[in-house]
């Protein structure tokens, strides 16, 4: 009993399914999944769907908070792949097929790895601070994005684009499928190699790190294209949603989502140990959030507050400092050594 | 055990030392000298552009965020970080605005404003201090939770009519022949000689250094370092707050959208100055020369005149990172040399 | 000595972290103008103790009484306000600031108008002085300066106070033997002052000639409290230990002389000329494998310099470098690592330790690197080795889970020799590997060391305890001034012969 209170997801966890007995509350149909033409539907599922651009960008974001590092530019980067891609499918000669969903998907994809290519190698070759360095492509990322699109929101009418953020396989939204299988590829390729490991090494002391003989240079890199990589699926997933390019508010302070679902997951911003799976708790709570607003009809206006709030009381009840007061036992004021190395 | 002797004075140990004492300075003095750099380019490039008026106009242009880059700096000195800025900043302006509709004492709406902007600020503090709560993600909530509580106010913007504020408005206080400031530049200035009296001269200022250099040393050396935390926060409130009622002078108005992604061009501006996000290192003087280079930023591009929105976007982020480029190169040499 | 009432009286003292049992129901009382050494091996809780004291760690059960009245500090401003002066075993000062600054942080001078920086700096000076560290300027900034210059900085501070209590933790870990006499010239005078002094050291011969009694501790227990003269020298060994110890006679005993290196085939490593702007100059090192080197040299003469520019964690850009007769350039660690180098660097804080990571975690870094992220040192192999190494070099708490900043500084240092041991290098360079190792230890190490190198193994050992050097060193490089002056063989050399050496070249 001890031990599951100690453990670091349990609180999120709670958090996730007080929120969602809460909507239920409100709404005594809100837990029920229905089948309808072989799908699935119901608030439950919603929740995946419209959450799905944010798990997948607070996968990419936990890894790489977790080298030290934090990406700002991934709403950008997000809004860079509709943008892309949508123009493609709309320029195409044959704008409906297959074949030209596959080519916008493939530059959309190749634009994220480019990208997060750029962002890594302003981090880890040129040395900049990963706030600044990704700060630059968030400003600038937009007005690419604009630049494509020629200022214009890009519509393009496409089923098979369609499919990725509204469609349906075996019954499960699409973009349910891809989030989940982002999320099984991040969790073999970091926990069955090394690679998870030595993240934690480089975000918690690049200095030893290095003189261990690590590659903190190419690992940094990776973390950022794959950053990257997922920004832009999710972009494909958003502006799939709606068929059409919105270069200015694709993806809008989903930076923000995602670092907070990191956040809540208890990763902790100063790099080091993370979790993969509190970031899905982690953006699964800020996804059930935004539908708790609609559901309870809190007023527009005070949705921000609400937000707030409820962050900040996960926090607390995540954090050991807040439990320790409560159960009013003392804890070292100071840890043994707090490795602290200047960038 | 050793019967090793001291080393006479070993030489080349002071002179290395003396000299990476110098290269603390490089990254301001690199913003300092860019800055110049770029005054000379934009004179080089437009005819009118080398005049006293083009600079003031940049303090007149930036006041609200000078203050706003002086309290980033104290947070982001101890290792922390404020995101709430901007945010408190459209509230502060909000709370402005509508308590003067309502017909408030101007005076007693200024000094309302400045508590309730270090109030936020000290909450702040006292979330991360006591729980230990990750500063980004309690000023984050921070974020929210102002920018929302603008919103409870009033959804709608609201003008400023008060006759004090119209004044502030449009006060110009001359220099010389053709040379002015507005009342804000000043305030502005002021702040920016109190910040940087209060971080070299004082023992709670040498402790937000001390912080930065290392919290867990800084406790162990006995200072004060929960409250310092603590304060940290609520000055960058207040410096928020302050930030809040310039922009009211300038903008005449309260509107909940107001000052949206302002805390990233206050981080943008205390980075570009020199400052380590990672806490210790950099200056107040060089926060206000990074906003100035913003400002000037700005105003080549105002000059351009025929960019379109998004291009103005581009060339925003290309030249804060041609700029942190060049710092980066620039006090490398330094170091070397 | 005065038995009157004690300065300060800890009695009953337990304080326990998850898993360990730091101490249990200790008690130490120290009396006005006294020197008390704490003694016990590593993770015996000395640093703990110390830290109840001054209200960096809660205790769980206890009294503590300073000065007749009874505290509980919880920050070490209240200890310092009752007039409790520490140096804690790790330095703890702040790198970005200058040093008089570190000396005086929050105790500055102050005048109308803020701090009289004038007044710091005298102040600072005074002190620097008072230490014999003149030469050290009071503005510069603390992180130029060596480990062992920050270590007499964090003295400075702790004695610029008017303290009742000094508590020094380790203080002459990292110190040379003129530095040392220095600090007891120092703590002679304040103890003559009335102030009572804490003393850990797991030198017994400063600990000998300094202190007047002692606590000794073993296990997170307290075994008894002694008078140093009335305890010899064997006895507090094997109260320390726990049992009689014959081996000890055979530490105190040269090490018996190995095979000679093989020095017919091509040198390991030879270096040539090697050296970096601003750093050392003319490293030359012929080095055969299975040969130990020792390198010799004042505090600040570049042995840590010279080190790092042969694994590459600096680049060289004088000279040259080859592995087995080819020509390197090492542009990082990696490659240098690669070619079969490996570092275990005398900053195990700042440069070794990977804090949040497991004792599993870190013993493997170096092996996992080598290999690459993509095949992952299986589960059971990391096991096996971290066990192996848990018992060989005597790892406590022999907990593989354990996170390494949890252990106490003996214990991460053999973490971190492992870690390298792990790789199995062709050439090892040990940057002050037996410092803050308690007695037992620092054999088990030596001897490590020179059963390595019997195995083939080269090594680059480097201490500032010169003796060490010359009873494990196959030849002794010397380094002077950041250059290299000479390179001798160590046939029956003496302290005597080096310190010609040193003295006699001029720079
Ligand atoms: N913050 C902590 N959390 C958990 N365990 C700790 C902590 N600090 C110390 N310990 C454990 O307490 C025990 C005593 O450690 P301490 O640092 O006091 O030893 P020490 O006697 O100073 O040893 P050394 O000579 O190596 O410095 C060790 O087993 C150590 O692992
Ligand atoms: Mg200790």
């Amino acid at each position: 009993m001890n031990a599951l209170l100690k453990h670091r997801l349990t609180w999120p966890v709670l958090a996730l399914v007080l929120l969602l007995l809460l909507n239920q509350l409100f709404r005594s149909d809100f837990l029920s999944v229905r089948v309808q033409d072989g799908h699935l539907y119901g608030s439950l599922i919603d929740i995946l769907r419209n959450g799905a651009p944010t798990i997948l960008i607070a996968l990419g974001m936990t890894l790489v908070i977790a080298s030290r590092g934090i990406d700002l530019s991934v709403g950008a980067v997000a809004a860079i792949a509709g943008a892309v891609s949508c123009t493609y499918i709309y320029n195409s000669p044959d704008p409906s097929s297959l074949r030209t969903a596959a080519g916008g998907v493939a530059i959309a994809v190749v634009a994220g790895l480019v990208l997060g290519l750029w962002n890594g190698f302003l981090v880890s070759v040129i040395g900049i601070q990963p706030i600044i360095a990704t700060l630059v492509l968030m400003t600038a990322g937009r007005g690419l994005a604009q630049l494509v699109t020629d200022g214009q929101i890009i519509s393009v009418s496409n089923d098979s684009y369609q499919a990725i953020g509204a469609g349906f396989f075996l019954g499960l939204p699409i973009s349910i499928l891809i989030a989940a299988a982002a999320f099984g590829v991040a969790g073999l390729l970091t926990r069955r190699t090394a690679l998870g490991t030595l993240i934690e090494a480089v975000g918690i002391n690049p200095v030893a790190s290095r003189l261990a003989g690590l590659s903190a240079r190419s690992i940094i890199w990776t973390v950022y294209v794959f950053s990257g990589l997922c920004a832009a699926i999710a972009g494909l997933m958003i502006s799939s949603n709606v068929t059409a390019a919105d270069a200015n508010n694709a993806g809008l302070y989903i930076e923000m989502d995602a670092i907070l679902a990191v956040v809540i997951g208890g990763t902790s911003l100063a790099g080091g140990r993370y979790s993969l799976v509190g970031t899905l708790v982690g953006a699964l709570i800020i996804q059930t959030l935004t539908t708790t607003v609609y559901t309870l009809g809190i007023p527009p206006e005070v949705t921000l507050v609400f937000k707030a709030l409820v962050v900040i009381i996960v926090c607390l009840l995540q954090s050991s400092k807040a439990r320790d007061l409560l159960r009013q036992r003392r804890r070292p004021v100071a840890k043994q050594s707090d490795v602290k190395v200047a960038v | 055990m050793s019967v090793l002797t001291r080393t006479p004075t070993p030489l080349g140990r002071t002179r290395i030392s003396r000299l990476q004492g110098k290269a603390r300075y490089a990254p301001t003095l690199a913003t300092v000298g860019l800055f110049l750099a770029m005054f000379a380019i934009g004179a080089g490039m437009y005819p009118g552009f080398l005049s006293g008026q083009v600079f003031l106009n940049l303090l007149i242009d930036n006041t609200f965020l000078i203050v706003l880059a002086v309290g980033m700096t104290f947070v982001i000195l101890t290792g922390g970080i404020d995101l709430s800025v901007g945010s408190v900043v459209a509230l502060s302006m909000m709370i402005a605005a509508a308590l003067l509709q309502a017909g408030w004492n101007p005076f007693v709406v200024i000094a309302l404003v400045l508590l309730t902007g270090a109030t936020f600020g000290l909450l702040m503090g006292l979330v991360i201090q006591v729980f230990e709560i990750q500063p980004f993600i309690v000023t984050l909530a921070g974020l929210f939770l102002a920018r929302g509580l603008c919103y409870v106010i009033s959804v709608d913007s609201i003008t400023v009519t008060d006759p004090f504020f119209t004044a502030m408005a449009q006060a110009r206080i001359p220099l010389a022949e053709k040379l002015f400031v507005s009342p804000g530049v000043v305030i502005a200035l002021v702040v920016v000689a109190v910040a940087f009296y209060v971080l070299h001269q004082t023992r709670f200022g040498r402790t937000v250094y001390a912080i930065g250099g290392g919290e867990s040393s800084a406790l162990l050396m006995g200072l004060a370092v929960p409250r310092t935390k603590v304060l940290v926060y609520g000055i960058s409130g207040l410096c928020s707050a302050i930030g809040g009622i310039l922009f009211s002078f300038y903008s005449l108005s309260g509107y909940s959208l107001a000052a949206t992604g302002m805390e990233l061009d206050a981080i943008a501006a205390v980075v570009v100055g020199g400052t380590l996000l990672t806490g210790g290192y950099g200056y107040v003087l060089g926060s206000l020369a990074g906003v100035l280079i913003l400002g000037i930023v700005q105003t080549f591009i105002s000059y351009e005149g025929t960019l379109s929105s998004w291009w103005t976007r581009i060339v925003i982020g290309a030249l804060l990172l041609a700029f942190i480029l060049l710092q980066k190169l620039f006090s490398r040499k330094v170091k070397l040399a | 000595m005065n038995e009157i009432v004690p300065v300060v009286d800890m009695s009953g003292i337990s304080i326990e972290f998850p898993g360990v049992k730091a101490l249990d129901a200790v008690d130490l009382r120290l009396f006005q103008g006294e020197v008390h050494a704490l003694m016990g091996e590593n993770g015996a809780g000395k640093s703990t103790l110390i830290k109840a004291l001054t209200g960096v760690y809660p205790i769980d059960s206890g009294t503590i009484t300073v000065l007749g009245a009874t505290h509980r500090f919880s920050s070490p401003a209240e200890a310092q306000a009752a007039r409790i002066s520490t140096v804690y075993q790790e330095v703890n000062l702040c790198p970005n600031l200058s040093v008089e600054e570190n000396i005086l942080l929050g105790r500055e001078p102050r005048r109308r108008g803020g701090i009289h920086w004038k007044e710091v700096r005298r102040k600072a000076r005074e002190v620097l002085d008072q230490l014999q560290l003149g030469h050290i300027d009071p503005g510069s900034v603390l992180s130029t300066h060596s480990i062992a210059i920050q270590q007499l900085i964090a003295i400075a501070r702790s004695v610029q106070v008017d303290a009742k209590v000094l508590i020094l933790d380790e203080p002459t870990s990292s110190l040379d033997a003129d530095e040392v006499q220095q600090l007891f010239t120092v703590i002679r005078t304040l103890r003559d002052r009335g102030v009572a002094i804490l003393f850990v050291s797991h030198f017994l011969e400063q600990v000998y000639e300094i202190s007047d009694r002692m606590t000794v501790l073993r296990n997170g227990r307290l075994v008894g409290e002694y008078r140093t003269r009335e305890l010899p020298r064997m006895g507090l060994i094997s109260k320390m230990i726990g049992k009689e110890m014959d081996a000890l006679a055979e530490l105190e005993r040269a090490e018996s002389r190995r095979q000679p290196g093989r020095q017919d085939e091509a040198p390991v490593l030879q270096a040539q000329d090697l050296g970096r702007k601003g750093s050392v100059r003319d490293v030359t090192i012929a080095l055969h494998a299975g040969e130990i080197l020792g390198l010799a040299g004042l505090l600040g003469s570049g042995r840590t310099e010279t080190a790092r520019l042969l694994f590459g964690a600096d680049r060289a850009d004088q000279g040259h470098l080859s592995i087995d007769g080819t020509a390197q350039t090492f542009r990082s660690p990696r490659t240098a690592i690669n070619r079969g180098i490996a570092f275990s660097s005398e900053n195990r804080k700042e440069e070794g330790l990977i804090g949040d990571l497991s004792v599993r975690d870190n013993l493997v870094l170096a092996m996992q690197a080598s290999k690459g992220w993509l095949r992952r040192v299986p589960r059971s192999t990391q096991d096996q080795l971290a066990e192996k190494f848990i018992r060989t070099l005597d790892i406590r708490p022999a907990n593989k889970d354990a996170l390494i900043r949890n252990l106490s500084g003996g214990n991460q240092q053999k973490v971190l020799l492992a870690r390298w041991l792990i790789t199995n290098p062709r050439l090892l360079i040990l940057d002050e590997p037996t410092r803050g190792i308690d007695i037992g230890a620092k054999t088990q190490i030596q001897k490590l060391i020179s059963s390595l190198a019997a195995d083939g193994m080269s090594i680059i050992f480097i201490s500032a305890e010169l003796e060490e050097v010359l009873r494990l060193s196959d030849h002794i490089a010397i380094l002077k001034d950041r250059q290299m002056v000479g390179h001798i063989p160590n046939d029956g050399v003496t302290m005597e012969d080096v310190m010609t050496i040193i003295a006699g070249t001029p720079a």
